[in-house]
């Protein structure tokens, strides 16, 4: 095997438009149930990757930006460590793992998650019948009771890694994960390149030069999470200086 | 200040045995209500596991709710048995003698109780020994040590393996008298259970030795219990409110609060259903009542603390649960509620001597207690998993569903039962425990003057 690879992405608020492609790409992909207004009401809406709107200024002045929010497949991952049967897990890729068999559903990885990014399945997942033929085969659908996030779409990364360095015998890298149409759900279907995903790790691949952005922060970083998503922060030319931050 | 009448060993064993082999009508139909809404419960529990946990009120922010209050409730309850038993034992309070064994099977049976509900909160219970034992089966996998939710299990089954072993020795003088006073298959259980109780001097030495042996070493454990429950929610970094490092004292002072409230409810109950006015005595709800402002104003000082250490910090998400906790909607109302009956109403109240020594107002101060230690638990766990974190744009607030009610309503009930059943099998004050307490206080002339028969070395 070659050197260790680490997942991370990076997501450029400037170019974020709020369009939630990315949402809907996930949707389709991860065999999620379509979220209807009752479960949004109740609170039990399923989106492994969502966009959260903050309103900036005081009216007139007022300005919408939007943050992407998916799982932060964070170095230091509050879930994982209270999860009693192993269920989340850090992988050797830098990915914050969720086992469906394993979980038991105590929701306790739920409550310590800062960014609100783990569901919960209350009750068994449901299509129109027309939906069925169409789940994702690569995905597992998931049961009652159990948790479920954001992946980093892990069955494409592993198709990659089976069909470019199996069978190919090539290496996978930016190039390689672009031309197989690797990438994550999410990324793929960003029409503004908002989202950059790849190996941190290769110092020459796309995340890690854009990691290296002087615009750049994480998401809650003061709880010591350490997270593998970074953000870009949405720069402002009008701004007033004391807003500045 | 021991106020009973000397009643004989003749009396005593008439009297204390009533619940064994009387059968009143008031005790079954009382047994048979409790036993309807245990019923109930199970159906609730029953639909719950058949259909997701989506038929609670639970959402996504605030995905711990009423089972898990209920389960620190029991589990602070349970905590009534040792405070009273093996500590009043180490400092042979005399007073201790009717309250100890209701107080260690009010402790067997509420934590059997409480470890119910995580177990049935979980989103597939049948999965339960993937994490309760600490055995791999055919998975590969122990379970994660790091996680409370393992420390819990193992905590809970030490403190039940310990209690039961802690009245079985005080219950063995007791089922030998039973077994003298029954027959037929009824003689051959408790012969069995007695096992071979004579009441030779050795047997009651080795009785005394495992007794006081018991109550030093359930200690630790009894501290140990409710601050592994307190650290699956101080474990969680991420919850304002949750994340505090004080909460294992504070939890156990309130589990010993609620708890010795609890056994005060209780043994006036028993009192009243069985007609134990000659045991049951005012001065014996006179000493627990003077034991509970002590416990109440040590709970009130780790209370504050609580709260100063959360606002100490200044920072913006917590002052805003905290603000929430105590102003916000319905948790304001609830707090209030909380504070008043759990410290400003029935302390105050505790400080005369005629309210001490009143069992009308002892069991309403006492259900007071507990009706705050509920709330209090739930202002805890609900509002800081309703308001998370500042940004996440995910806050919610949470409502029991009628199933969560019934569920609850159900525990108190099979808490009462079980109770009441353990009093159809095996008396509910130990009558050998009685009968020292009146060697102790039998008198002898000697000359012209009266002196102690029996003078005990300390």
């Amino acid at each position: 095997m070659a050197e260790t690879k680490k997942w991370a992405m990076v997501i450029d608020l400037d170019r974020c438009t709020g369009c939630q492609a990315c949402v809907v790409a996930c949707q389709a992909e991860n065999n999620i149930p379509i979220n209807e207004e009752k479960d949004f009401l109740s609170r039990r809406a399923k989106q492994w990757i969502r966009i959260d709107r903050v309103w900036e200024g005081t009216w007139p002045n007022v300005k919408a930006r939007f943050i992407p929010v998916l799982c932060q497949h964070c170095e230091n991952a509050p879930c994982e460590p209270v999860c009693p049967v192993y269920a989340t897990y850090h992988n050797s890729q830098g990915l914050n793992v969720q086992v469906y068999n394993r979980c038991v559903g105590t929701r306790y990885c739920a409550n310590n998650c800062p960014y609100q990014v783990r569901f919960f399945n209350f009750h068994d997942p449901e299509w129109p019948d027309t939906f069925w033929n169409q789940l994702n085969p690569d995905v597992t659908v998931r049961s009652r009771g159990i948790m479920e996030k954001c992946t980093f779409c892990i069955q494409r990364i592993r198709r990659a890694e089976r069909t470019i360095e199996g069978r190919d015998g090539g290496k996978v890298n930016d190039q390689s994960l672009k031309a197989g149409n690797y990438m994550p759900a999410c990324v793929n279907a960003c029409p503004t390149n908002t989202l950059t995903f790849g190996d941190i790790n290769d110092p020459n691949s796309d995340v890690s030069r854009r990691a290296r952005d002087p615009r750049h922060y994480k998401l809650l970083d003061h709880i010591g999470t350490s997270p593998s998503v970074i953000y870009l922060k949405k720069v402002d030319p009008n701004a007033p200086e004391e807003e500045a931050h | 200040m021991q106020e009973g009448k000397i009643l004989g060993y003749r009396r005593i064993n008439r009297d204390l045995l009533r619940g064994v082999f009387e059968n009143p009508v008031k005790y079954w139909a009382i047994v048979l209500f409790l036993g309807l809404v245990v019923l109930f419960a199970v159906g609730a529990a029953g639909f719950m596991v058949n259909r997701g946990i989506g038929v609670t009120g639970l959402n996504r922010p605030v995905f711990w709710g009423f089972l898990i209050t209920n389960f620190v409730f029991w589990i602070g309850i349970s905590h009534a048995g040792v405070m009273l038993s093996a500590i009043l034992r180490l400092s042979k309070a005399e007073w201790r003698r009717p309250a100890t064994r209701a107080a260690e099977v009010l402790t067997i049976f509420s934590l059997m109780t409480a470890v119910l509900m995580p177990f049935i909160h979980t989103g597939r219970p049948w999965r339960l020994m993937y994490w309760v034992f600490p055995y791999d089966f055919s998975r590969g996998i122990w379970p994660d040590i790091r996680s409370p939710l393992v420390w819990d299990p193992s905590a809970v089954n030490t403190y039940l393996l310990s209690s039961i072993l802690f009245v079985f020795i005080a219950l063995v003088p007791d089922l030998a008298v039973i077994r003298d006073r029954s027959s037929g298959i009824r003689r051959i259980a408790y012969s069995v259970l007695s096992l071979g109780w004579r009441g030779t001097p050795r047997q009651w030495k080795l009785q005394a030795i495992a007794g006081i042996l018991l109550s030093a070493l359930i200690l630790p454990v009894f501290v140990s219990v409710h601050s592994i429950v307190s650290w699956d929610f101080g474990m969680a970094v991420s919850v304002n409110s949750w994340h505090s490092t004080i909460f294992a004292p504070y939890f156990v002072i309130g589990a010993v609060h609620s708890g010795v409230s609890g056994v005060v409810t209780v043994m006036i109950f028993m009192r009243w259903l069985f007609g134990w006015e000659e045991y049951v005595r005012r001065e014996h709800i006179d000493a627990l009542g003077r034991l509970l402002i002590v416990i109440a104003i040590a709970w009130f000082y780790f209370f504050a603390m609580e709260f100063l250490f959360g606002i100490y910090g200044q920072e913006g998400d917590e002052l805003a649960t905290r603000s929430l906790q105590i102003f916000g909607h319905p948790w304001g109302w609830l707090f209030l509620t909380f504070i008043i009956t759990a410290f400003f109403f029935p302390v105050p109240l505790w400080l005369f001597r005629n309210v001490r020594r009143s069992f009308l107002w002892m069991t309403i101060t006492t259900i007071s207690v507990n009706v705050g230690m509920w709330l209090e638990r739930f202002i805890i766990i609900v509002p800081g998993l309703a308001r998370k974190q500042i940004f996440t744009q995910s806050w919610y607030t949470y409502a029991p569903s009628p199933i969560e009610i019934m569920i609850v309503a159900g525990t108190f009930a099979l808490v009462l039962m079980l109770f009441l059943l353990f009093a159809k099998v095996f008396p509910l004050i130990p009558i050998f425990d009685i009968k020292e307490g009146q060697i102790l206080t039998d008198e002898i002339k000697v000359g012209r003057r009266r002196v102690p028969a029996v003078i005990r070395e300390e």
